[in-house]
């Protein structure tokens, strides 16, 4: 359902935000969703505590609420998946607003969408806020094997270029009169696709020529970069830590 | 595919989790030498193929349009080990830089669009190998039933995944049927592009496949299509009847599920997401159904399991071969 | 000719598929030259280009750069003093960033902290692109690629350059701007090229390559005003060109 887009979110932007370093912001954002999946769903300020703390980093990072929502909207066929559950639901029903639907089945929706909304809400500012390079970077030095982050840096590095060349022989096929509406038609697109596949393995071929051809022997150099500061983790943690109490208290009292 | 955060419960999250950080760590160690070297840019250029393979919309019917998921695919393209690791990096950045999937659901989005798919699919692959004629035909053939496949093995471990984890009294038998009925629709399109890109890909770099690696010249060159016709209806009949059968599943369930579960007034409140038990009890909350729902899920995580362990076998063999699974 | 930058001996090179490339290739560049390789598609010149840094394995013959034969043990060394510039950009340039890119080949030579980072700096000054460092590769215009291209090489600081198309794809004022920097570099350099008017404006010394041997040696202006040369091997001054004087 999440067919993807070519063009990441990120946001050119200086604040706060931008500049803590990638590691920093991975561990929290990770934290913060952590803490907002264990959270019961009954702790409904909880989830407000968790919502006012995104709208604060939303400012400080100058991203603009509009834009949030608008990518928000990534998690619609799950909202629609949600909104079914109270009619599908077994248990105890009662009434809204005339229609008769499954108590509990209100409130698997109700916790499907405030985790599925907020944890959409932290990795939206996550990837609004770093770009992709700093987020690889970023999980380069939280340990994750080598070979992952590189095939991403790759990937991402080509993505555009891939799907450009994608875009172009489909306008190419579309000019001279192509335009399928059934699957039985789809043989001249899948052609394209498995030329797409040729090219981009060639052109693999070729990046690896060039890497060698400036000393590269089968591991990626480790080219430095700024490390996340005292005082990044530091503000980090002083959000982290809402969350988590806000998270613990509703564990504890509910 | 890409489910949010909160979709299953912190159990199963960290479960799959787990799961899917030691399938891949143990693909990354096999891969190991051969990844170093020339891979790396190989493998991060085929996943931006698959990334932009999934944003690749191909008609459907009536002018309406599906996209690939292409576990299976990148399997066959790149043998099972790679392909599994070139989908999981797909699904991370997708996840990281483009908020598409929860950052806690990262462990059954894993599992259920890379691991799954690539290993499950190439097993249903290397099965139909056997059955199909040793061309190119066959191995087009083999791609079209395995991608197929692969989607409907996804949809049954992510229902499986739902009898641990349910967040929502939807009982497992409805999830299942819905997940499986929808997902055999959507598998006859992945199914038929996955074959159709093989056959593209085949008849111009038959070396780059490396599902069609075990295939001489002479048999690369034998494409008669004849045989994918008739393979391709019995897939459609196939998946008709596993439509069907699993509606009758899904229809009953409701009815014997609300009235036990007045009966037996299950309590939501109070209910922490880390206090579920081996299965959640909203996925089993149906009591009559409770065996048969048992019953399908075991056959159920029987075929992901066995299809999973088959493809990782096939993709060690082939490691110890040298194969070149990775070349 | 004084020292001797590059010698080539009996190359020879047949790809797996069995397409005899190279058939016997000598050549002998001395330092400080800027020589051009024509010739006709297919006449086996980037294939040259890939052995001269040990990237194609050779079936027969020499390479020696400098003083330094190409074998397995000196590759390494090799692939620092011969700097290979690839025909797409987009090939050369594989990482997040300009200066990541411009940095990779300094840090597999072992080059970290500022010592890299002056490297860095020092190649992106030798061919204006300083201002480009934190860009993107793909943000960059056609021109601005090549010349960044050029300058993820000169970072190894090598003895020889070797440029592939390096004008295809670019605009005339970026054409005008690579002319520029090439001229300002003083290493050896040997530029694959279909471009005449280029090879004749860059280098003093032309080869022409042909069913993989070297059919014609000699002053660039000397072979492009040899019309019925020109026309065996497929090669043409553009219609007009008023070059020569």
């Amino acid at each position: 359902m999440g067919a993807g887009h070519a063009h990441a979110l990120y946001v050119h932007e200086h604040s706060a935000i931008h500049n803590m370093a990638p590691e920093v912001k991975l561990v929290a954002t990770f934290l913060f969703v952590i803490a907002v999946a264990v959270t019961p769903r009954q702790a409904i300020w909880a989830f407000a505590v968790y919502a006012s703390l995104l709208a604060l980093i939303t400012l400080v990072s100058r991203v603009k609420p509009g834009f949030l929502v608008v990518r928000l909207a990534a998690v619609v066929p799950f909202v629609l998946f949600a909104l079914l559950i109270p009619f599908v639901a077994g248990g105890e029903t009662v009434e809204v607003l005339g229609l008769t639907v499954s108590r509990e089945g209100l409130w698997g929706a109700w916790n499907v969408l405030a985790k599925a909304t907020l944890g959409a809400g932290a990795s939206i500012l996550l990837a609004a806020t770093t770009e992709i390079s700093e987020m690889l970077r970023g999980m380069s030095i939280l340990k994750v094997p080598p070979a992952l982050t590189a095939i991403a840096m790759f990937m991402v590095r080509y993505l555009v270029l891939v799907s450009g060349e994608l875009a172009r022989m489909r306008t190419a096929m579309t000019a001279r009169g192509y335009d399928p509406r059934w699957l039985w038609q789809a043989k001249p697109l899948a052609a394209s696709a498995g030329a797409l596949f040729i090219r981009s393995y060639e052109r693999g071929e070729r990046v690896h020529a060039a890497m060698v051809a400036r000393g590269f022997t089968g591991e990626m150099p480790d080219l430095g970069g700024r490390r996340g500061s005292r005082s990044d983790w530091i503000r980090a943690a002083g959000l982290v830590a809402v969350a988590v109490t806000v998270a613990s208290f509703a564990l504890v009292f509910s | 595919m890409h489910a949010p955060d909160g979709f299953l419960n912190v159990g199963t999250a960290l479960a799959t989790g787990a799961l899917s950080a030691g399938t891949i760590g143990a693909a990354l160690r096999q891969s190991g030498q051969t990844l170093r070297d020339k891979q790396i840019p190989l493998a991060g250029l085929a996943a931006a193929f698959i990334f932009a393979a999934q944003m690749f919309n191909f008609p459907v019917a009536a002018g309406t349009t599906g996209h690939l998921i292409g576990g299976a695919l990148a399997a066959v393209l790149l043998g099972p080990t790679v392909g599994a690791l070139v989908v999981t990096v797909v699904v991370i950045v997708q996840a990281l830089a483009f908020a598409d999937g929860g950052l806690t659901a990262l462990g059954y989005n894993i599992l259920n669009m890379a691991i799954v798919p690539a290993f499950g699919g190439y097993a249903v692959f290397r099965l139909f190998r056997r059955l199909l004629p040793r061309s190119a035909g066959g191995v087009v053939g083999a791609m079209g039933l395995a991608g197929l496949i692969s989607v409907v093995l996804s949809a049954a471990a992510f229902s499986i995944e739902w009898l641990f984890g349910a967040t929502a009294p939807v009982p497992f038998d409805t999830v299942f049927g819905a997940m499986v009925a929808v997902h055999s629709l959507i598998g006859i399109g992945e199914g038929v592009i996955s074959a159709l890109v093989i056959g593209a890909v085949l008849a111009v770099r038959p070396d780059l496949v490396v599902g069609a690696s075990d295939l001489d010249r002479t048999q690369l060159a034998d494409r008669r299509p004849a045989k994918i016709r008739v393979f391709a209806i019995a897939a459609l009949l196939v998946t008709l009847f596993v439509a069907a059968v699993v509606s009758q599943f899904a229809a009953e369930a409701p009815d014997g599920l609300e009235r036990v579960a007045l009966d037996t007034g299950i309590s939501g409140a109070g209910d922490s997401p880390l206090s579920s038990g081996p299965f959640a009890d909203y996925a089993t909350a149906g009591i009559d159904n409770e065996r048969l729902s048992l019953a399908i899920a075991g056959v159920a995580g029987s075929l992901v399991t066995l299809a999973v362990g088959f493809g990782l076998f096939a993709a060690a063999r082939g490691a110890r071969r040298g194969d070149r699974s990775v070349a | 000719m004084s020292r001797v930058a590059l010698s080539v001996a009996g190359l020879r090179y047949t790809y797996p598929d069995g397409r005899e490339a190279l058939r016997g290739i000598d050549l002998e560049v001395g330092v400080g030259q800027k020589v051009a390789i024509l010739g006709p598609n297919g006449a086996g010149k980037t294939t040259l280009a890939l052995h001269l840094n040990g990237i194609h394995e050779a079936l027969a013959g020499t390479v020696t750069v400098g003083s330094l034969e190409l074998r397995p043990e000196s590759v390494g060394e090799i692939r620092r003093r011969v700097g290979l510039v690839f025909q797409d950009p987009d090939d050369q340039l594989f990482m997040p960033t300009v200066a990541a890119d411009v940095a990779f080949g300094p840090a597999n030579l072992g080059l970290v902290g500022e010592e890299l980072e002056a490297r860095v700096a020092e190649a992106l000054a030798a061919v204006e692109a300083l201002s480009l460092a934190d860009r993107a590769p793909h943000h960059l215009s056609g021109g601005e690629r090549r010349r960044v291209a050029i300058a993820t090489v000169l970072a190894m600081r090598p003895d020889l350059l070797v440029l592939d198309e390096p004008t295809s794809g670019l605009d005339p004022a970026g054409r005008r701007e690579l002319i520029a920097t090439l001229q300002s570099l003083e290493m050896t350099q040997l530029v694959v090229t279909h471009d005449l008017p280029f090879a004749l404006e860059l280098c003093d010394r032309a080869l022409i390559l042909d069913g993989g041997v070297v059919v014609a040696n000699g002053q660039t202006q000397k072979l492009l005003s040899n019309p019925d040369l020109l026309a065996a091997h497929r090669l043409e001054m553009p219609f007009g060109f008023v070059g020569f004087g």
